[in-house]
Parts: structure tokens; C-alpha cells; sequence
């Protein structure tokens, strides 16, 4: 009797242990502030991917449409997984796909760009990191929705996913 | 590009052998023969071939710089010298769960061969319930973090080893470590098929007390070379920071400190039978439980690799599983011979091992909760707390000054039935003991009346340990030799916390600084390249208030791969205090932000632990039975 008692106690003890480690592991433990005042996008200069010349911002950001900021590099292996969804997201008329290539190497670059594809309708170059720091990104992937009062108004932090995706399409619509 | 493919085929071969071992096994316990079936012993062998031909070829994709493989590409680079390039091997999650199974799958196989006087019935149980964890090994390996992932197209180079890992010390820490962490999960195979063939006894403790001392040795050493690495590499300047996952290293070893004392009274008489079954199962169940920890990401730490809930949903369910499973064996099948359990005189060694085992369970509450209870915090409610060393100071330093006088009077007394002998030398001990904490601390301390009690405890034992090994009574030296190293150990901990001293400031080149009679000159800075890094190497000069001078040069390096900073405190040893210099740049200035300390009996702290799993290797080989 005292060792069902015993036994019955200790299962019911370590189900919720179990229960709260299962929790726990779906607490997403990586810190994404949520943006409260939608950012204006930073006003910088940036070398074109293609032409190696200076580009100001305000002429990048000169459309009146929606914009994804994507950071992206060669040797970021999310990177490698996201790029479908970048290419399928591309396709979409209402938005225009600016691609951050983040502290990399250009011919790795260029080459992960001819072997996948490219879906950005401009590429920037950011040799130091210093432009994804003032768009406020924490590592790569990293995706930035703007809208057309070049606001930033969505941030999404690591590679995005199908989910997203429909996200972003339903905003930008 | 083949290494691979090898590797990946012979990790699946490997899973195949161990589905039909379980096959051949549950045929064999059936039959009526004495022996156990020699396809066994084969079988055991190949499935141990597999996984190390599985590790050669990680292991030569790693040599090879082969980023068309997805763990190498994460976690080297070409210009990595050879030796951190293998070692980075298990550097990673997916190589360093590939390192537990060749190590769960090592153990099974020298178990066989070093059991052949048990019961075979016993045998192949306890391989049975071994191949339970092999499989959940594999399958977790192969459906969650597969280590030859393939890569297409194939990166031109790759992302680089952490240049914290990169470090002799870390090398091997890993390995020797899951040599303790896996050889446990022999100690909870054997027991469980101990417990279902009513087979927990004299007999079967002499025979498992091997098992238990080896992961023992490896679990003590394996923590100490952790925190011998976090002393110099991480800068912090201490050598335990009771993170969580120093911790979850911590907490099997409190239970298989108990275990090894257990083992002890059950090789002499079938006593404290529960007690073996329940340590052997927690030491086990709390070093899984440290594996999910650390892999799933659900602390966030330096060891923390993986971020992937889908690992740890894995792990866990894998974990919980054996938990159950052990649980409701030990609660069907264990009895407990009720004739003469717990009865001990009051005064002998079992009581006092018993006592132990009360401190250790104790120590392990503490651990566990400030580990766990932050996790808890977190999933009931929106609150995030942390629990850091003044919470396991302020718990486990007032039960310290008991604990270690038990050890010096219960390792002194003799089995079943004892009184206390000697007591004129022992009162003079402590009286001894007591004046000379007092008279070291009174000019040191604040806070003395908890110093003294503490350190005179440790003293106490510290003496009496002493005395036995100078007497040479040699029947119970090993037991002696871990409980000097013990006092020496909390010695040596409680004086390195009293009489450190720190400075820290901002200096330039050229310039000197001040303080107590003492002088720091930050003479020159150089520039070095290596292959992986380049570094700047700083030279002080430090003039202590007797004019003794010492230099020190501490460096910076710039990892390129990933690009990284790390400061490399440099570090001069001798018998009576550590000096130790770590610098860092201070952002768009002149001016280095050093940190020099002073760390008395840093070394008697390795030393004291090397002591502590000494006693344990000796008693290893002592082929005379222990009287």
C-alpha cells in the first residue's frame, strides 16, 4: 500500500516535470524585442553588389511599394534554406527584395548567388556589419518588412518559413 | 565525399547489429545452457566496429576539411592547425553525441568479457537493457542530428571552431567526461537486471564495484579539466561559477559519491540494497538529464550548441522513458530484505555511511534546484530569474563544517559494531585545529566566527587523514588518501576565497600603476601571427611590497575564422598563490582595461582533486579484498 502510494506520487511528480520541460523547450529562449514605434529605415550609403559604386539609400528606397531587407551571406547555412522561399517571395509584384550581404567574401557570394538564384532587385554590400547594426538585425538571416512610409514595420529574426512567407503576403497585399 | 558515406552507412549498421543483438539476446535467455551465446560476444564486437568506423570517418572528414559535409562546414575551417581539427570532431553536438555512442556502445562490449563468472541470465539482461539506450542513441543520432549531413553545393570554407574551444585542455575534457557520464549507464543496466533477477548482493557488489569507481575517476577528473579550462580561458578568474552546466556535471557525481560509498557496505554484507538500485538509477537518469539539458537549448550557457527543439523534445521523451522504465521495474522487483536492513549499531561505519549518503543527497537538492527551479520560474509565469553562487554559498557552506567532521569520525570506525578509539588524540586534534584557524584568520576576516568553524572542520580532517597516512595503516589507504585530498581540497577552496585580491583599472603603455607598496608597469606591446589568429601580446612588470618582480604577458587574439576575440590571461604558478593578468581593449582608446589578481593555492585545488581520484585508481587495482 505505501509503495503504490510511494509509486503513484513519484509518477504523478515527474509527469510534471515532464510537462514543464516540454513547455519549456517550445519557450523560445532567444530574446526578439518587439518593435513598438515602427523605426524609420536608416539613411546610409551602400556599395551596389553588381557595380561596385555607391548607392544612397534614398534612391534604393525610392518606389512607392512595400520593401524586404534581407540579411543574408555565403557561409550562413540558414541562408542556404531560406533562399527558395526568397525566390518564391520575389515573384510577388507588391514588394521589392533588397538583399544585406552580410561580412562576406564577394566571389563566395556571387557564387551562392548564380548557384541559387537571385531574387533581390538589388544587392548591398556590407563588408563590416556596420549596415545590419543600424537596422537593428542580431546575426544572419535576419528579414525586415518596410512599408510605403518606409517604416520598419515587421522583424524577423532567423531564417523565415512558409509561415512568414504568408505572413508577409498578406500584408503586403 | 566517401568518408561520408562510410560513416553514415556504418552508423545504420550499427543500429541493425543492435536490433539483432536484442533478437539473439531474449533467444538466448531462454535456453537452458550455462554459457552465454558466442554470437553475443561477435555481434557486441561488430556493432563496436561500426560506430568507430562511423567516428574514423567524421574524424577524417574533419582532417580533410570535406565542407560538402554539414558538421565539418558548421565547425572547421583550412587554416586550423591538425590537432583542433580532430578535436573539434567532438567539439560539436552531432560529433559529440557520436562520441557517446562509441563510448555506451565500448562499455557494453567490455562488460561482456569482463563478466564472464556472473549469472548469464544477469549478463544478458543488463546488455539487454544497454541495447535500450544504444538504440535510442542511434535513432537520435540518425533522424535528429545526423553528422554527415551532406552540403550542396560544396562551401568554399568553413565557418570555423569557437576560438574558446579551441584549447588543449578542451580536448580531452569532452571524452574523459562521457567515459564517467556513459560508464554510469552501465552501473544502471547492471542494476536493473540485478533487481529483476533478485541478484542485488555481496556478490554483485564486489563485481560492480569496478564499474562504479572507473566512471568515478573519469566523472571527477572530466569535471576537473572543465573547470581547469574555465580558469584560464574564460578570465573570470575563478575556477566554478555554478553554471548550469557545471552543475549538471556535479549532480551524478554527488550521487555516484554515494553510490562508491554504498558499494562499499553492500561488498561486505547484502545491506542498503535500495540505496544501491535508486543511486545507480538517478546517477544515470541526472547524467541523461544533463544531456538534455545542454543539447536542447533550453539554458543558455557556454556549452549550450544546439537551438533545435526538435533534439530536445528527443532527448527528453528518450529520458523520460528510461525513468519510467526503471522506475516500475525497480517497484515491481525489488525486495527488500527486511531481516537485518538499516539495522546498524549506532556507532559504525555503515551508520556513518549512511549519514554521508544524507549530506550528499542534501548537496544534490541544492544543486538541482538552483539548476532547475529557474526553468520552472520561467514556464509557470513571466517571470526570469537567475540563481548564481551566493544561493549554493549561503545552502551548502554551513553543512560543510559538519559533513567533514563526520568524515573524520566515520572513516575511523569499524564495520558492523564500534566505539570511538583514541579519543585523547582526536580532542587534541581538534583543539589543535580550532587554535590555528583562529590564530591564521583573526587578522583576515570579517567574518570570522564562520571561517573559523568551517576551516577547522576541514583542518580537523585534514589532521586525522594525516596521521593515517604517516602510521601507514595500510588497509584502508585509498579511502585515506581521497579524504586528505578532500580536506586538502576545501582548504585550499576556503583560503584561495579569503585571501584573494583583485585590481582592476585602465593603463596605457608606458604608464604604471600603484597600489600597496606594489607597482604594475605596462612596459610594451607586441604583435604575433599565428596560422588561425594574430594576436597582441602585452608585457607587464609586477613589483610586489617585497620588490620581488614577476612578468606577465597576457594576449588578445583575433580569430579569423569565425572573427572572434578572445583574451588570454596569462598565468604564473607557483605552490603558494596564482598570479594572473587578463587584458582587454578598451573600445577607440589608447588605454587596456587589465584585471590582475592574486590567487592563493590555486594549484592544491588540481592537486587536491588529483589526490581524490588517485585514492579512488588505487583502490582500482587492489586486488586484496579490503578488510
Amino acid at each position: 500500500m505505501k509503495n503504490k502510494l510511494t509509486l503513484i506520487i513519484l509518477f504523478v511528480f515527474l509527469s510534471f516535470c515532464f510537462i514543464t520541460f516540454y513547455k519549456g523547450l517550445n519557450n523560445s529562449n532567444t530574446y526578439i524585442p518587439k518593435i513598438n514605434n515602427e523605426k524609420n529605415i536608416p539613411v546610409f550609403k551602400a556599395k551596389d553588389f553588381n557595380t561596385n559604386t555607391y548607392i544612397d539609400s534614398k534612391k534604393i528606397f525610392e518606389k512607392k511599394s512595400y520593401y524586404i531587407v534581407n540579411i543574408w551571406a555565403s557561409w550562413c547555412v540558414p541562408c542556404r534554406k531560406e533562399h527558395s522561399l526568397l525566390m518564391e517571395l520575389s515573384k510577388n509584384q507588391s514588394v521589392t527584395l533588397i538583399g544585406l550581404n552580410y561580412r562576406d567574401n564577394l566571389s563566395n557570394a556571387k557564387k551562392f548567388i548564380y548557384e541559387l538564384g537571385n531574387p533581390f532587385a538589388q544587392i548591398l554590400i556590407d563588408k563590416e556589419g556596420i549596415l545590419a547594426v543600424e537596422f537593428g538585425a542580431y546575426g544572419v538571416p535576419e528579414t525586415f518588412l518596410i512599408d510605403k512610409n518606409k517604416k520598419i514595420i515587421k522583424k524577423f529574426v532567423g531564417p523565415i518559413n512558409k509561415e512568414i512567407l504568408d505572413e508577409i503576403n498578406i500584408i503586403v497585399k | 565525399m566517401l568518408a561520408n558515406q562510410i560513416g553514415y552507412y556504418s552508423l545504420i549498421l550499427g543500429l541493425l547489429s543492435s536490433l539483432l543483438l536484442c533478437a539473439i539476446s531474449i533467444k538466448d535467455f531462454n535456453k537452458n545452457s550455462k554459457r552465454v551465446n558466442q554470437n553475443i560476444f561477435t555481434l557486441s564486437f561488430l556493432q563496436l566496429t561500426f560506430v568507430v568506423v562511423s567516428f574514423l570517418s567524421l574524424i577524417l572528414s574533419f582532417i580533410n576539411s570535406d565542407f560538402s559535409n554539414e558538421t565539418v562546414f558548421n565547425n572547421s575551417h583550412t587554416t586550423k592547425p591538425l590537432f583542433y581539427k580532430i578535436s573539434g570532431t567532438w567539439g560539436n553536438h552531432e560529433g559529440s553525441l557520436l562520441l557517446w555512442l562509441l563510448v555506451l556502445t565500448l562499455f557494453i562490449f567490455l562488460f561482456l568479457i569482463k563478466s564472464r563468472e556472473q549469472p548469464k541470465k544477469y549478463r544478458i539482461l543488463t546488455l539487454l537493457f544497454q541495447q535500450i539506450i544504444i538504440i535510442g542513441f542511434f535513432l537520435f543520432v540518425l533522424m535528429t542530428s545526423n553528422p554527415f549531413n551532406y552540403l550542396f553545393p560544396t562551401p568554399n570554407e568553413g565557418l570555423g571552431l569557437n576560438p574558446i574551444l579551441q584549447d588543449p585542455v578542451l580536448a580531452i575534457h569532452p571524452p574523459i567526461l562521457y567515459l564517467g557520464y556513459v560508464g554510469s549507464s552501465i552501473i544502471f543496466s547492471a542494476s536493473l537486471a540485478a533487481v529483476t533477477q533478485n541478484y542485488i548482493s555481496k556478490e554483485w557488489g564486489q563485481h560492480i564495484k569496478k564499474w562504479v569507481l572507473v566512471s568515478w575517476i573519469f566523472l571527477t577528473i572530466g569535471i576537473m579539466l572543465g573547470s581547469i579550462w574555465a580558469y584560464y580561458e574564460l578570465g573570470w578568474g575563478g575556477f566554478w561559477f555554478w553554471d548550469p552546466v557545471e552543475n549538471v556535471s556535479l549532480m551524478p557525481w554527488l550521487t555516484l559519491t554515494a553510490l562508491l560509498h554504498c558499494i562499499l557496505v553492500l561488498e561486505r554484507r547484502t545491506d542498503l540494497t535500495s540505496w544501491v538500485v535508486i543511486l545507480s538509477i538517478t546517477t544515470f537518469t541526472l547524467s541523461m538529464c544533463g544531456t538534455f539539458l545542454v543539447r536542447s537549448g533550453i539554458l543558455n550557457s557556454v556549452h549550450t550548441f544546439a537551438n533545435d527543439p526538435t533534439r530536445g523534445i528527443f532527448i527528453l521523451i528518450f529520458l523520460f522513458i528510461l525513468i519510467f522504465l526503471s522506475l516500475g521495474i525497480f517497484f515491481l522487483f525489488h525486495k527488500e530484505n527486511n531481516k537485518d536492513s538499516n539495522n546498524f549499531f549506532w556507532l559504525s561505519k555503515e551508520t556513518s555511511i549512511l549519514i554521508n549518503n544524507w549530506f550528499m543527497m542534501y548537496f544534490l537538492a541544492v544543486v538541482l534546484i538552483g539548476t532547475v527551479y529557474p526553468i520552472f520560474i520561467d514556464v509557470m509565469s513571466v517571470e526570469k530569474i537567475s540563481v548564481g553562487p551566493p544561493f549554493y554559498h549561503k545552502l551548502i557552506a554551513p553543512f560543510l563544517a559538519p559533513f567533514l567532521l563526520f568524515m573524520a569520525f566515520g572513516s575511523k570506525l569499524k564495520w558492523i559494531k564500534s566505539k570511538i578509539e583514541e579519543k585523547k588524540l582526536l580532542i587534541t586534534f581538534f583543539l589543535i585545529s580550532v587554535t590555528l584557524t583562529f590564530v591564521i584568520l583573526k587578522n583576515i576576516t570579517t567574518d570570522l566566527l564562520f571561517y573559523t568553524v568551517l576551516i577547522s572542520a576541514a583542518f580537523f580532517l585534514f589532521f586525522t587523514t594525516l596521521k593515517e597516512l604517516l602510521i601507514k595503516k595500510f588497509n584502508n589507504i585509498f579511502q585515506t588518501i581521497a579524504h586528505f585530498g578532500f580536506s586538502l581540497f576545501i582548504l585550499a577552496v576556503l583560503f584561495n576565497n579569503i585571501l584573494s585580491s583583485e585590481i582592476i583599472t585602465n593603463i596605457k603603455v608606458g604608464e604604471k600603476y600603484n597600489y600597496n607598496k606594489s607597482e604594475i608597469f605596462f612596459k610594451k606591446i607586441e604583435e604575433k601571427q599565428e596560422s588561425n589568429f594574430n594576436s597582441i601580446v602585452g608585457y607587464f612588470k609586477i613589483t610586489d611590497e617585497n620588490g620581488k618582480v614577476t612578468w606577465l604577458k597576457p594576449e588578445l587574439r583575433f580569430y579569423n575564422q569565425p572573427v572572434v576575440i578572445t583574451s588570454e590571461a596569462d598565468i604564473k604558478t607557483t605552490f603558494l598563490d596564482d598570479k594572473f593578468l587578463v587584458m582587454n581593449l578598451v573600445k577607440g582608446d589608447e588605454y587596456f582595461n587589465i584585471r590582475y589578481q592574486i590567487k592563493p593555492f590555486m594549484i592544491w585545488i588540481w592537486i587536491s582533486i588529483l589526490l581524490i581520484s588517485l585514492g579512488g585508481s588505487l583502490s582500482l587495482f587492489n586486488k586484496k579484498y579490503e578488510k
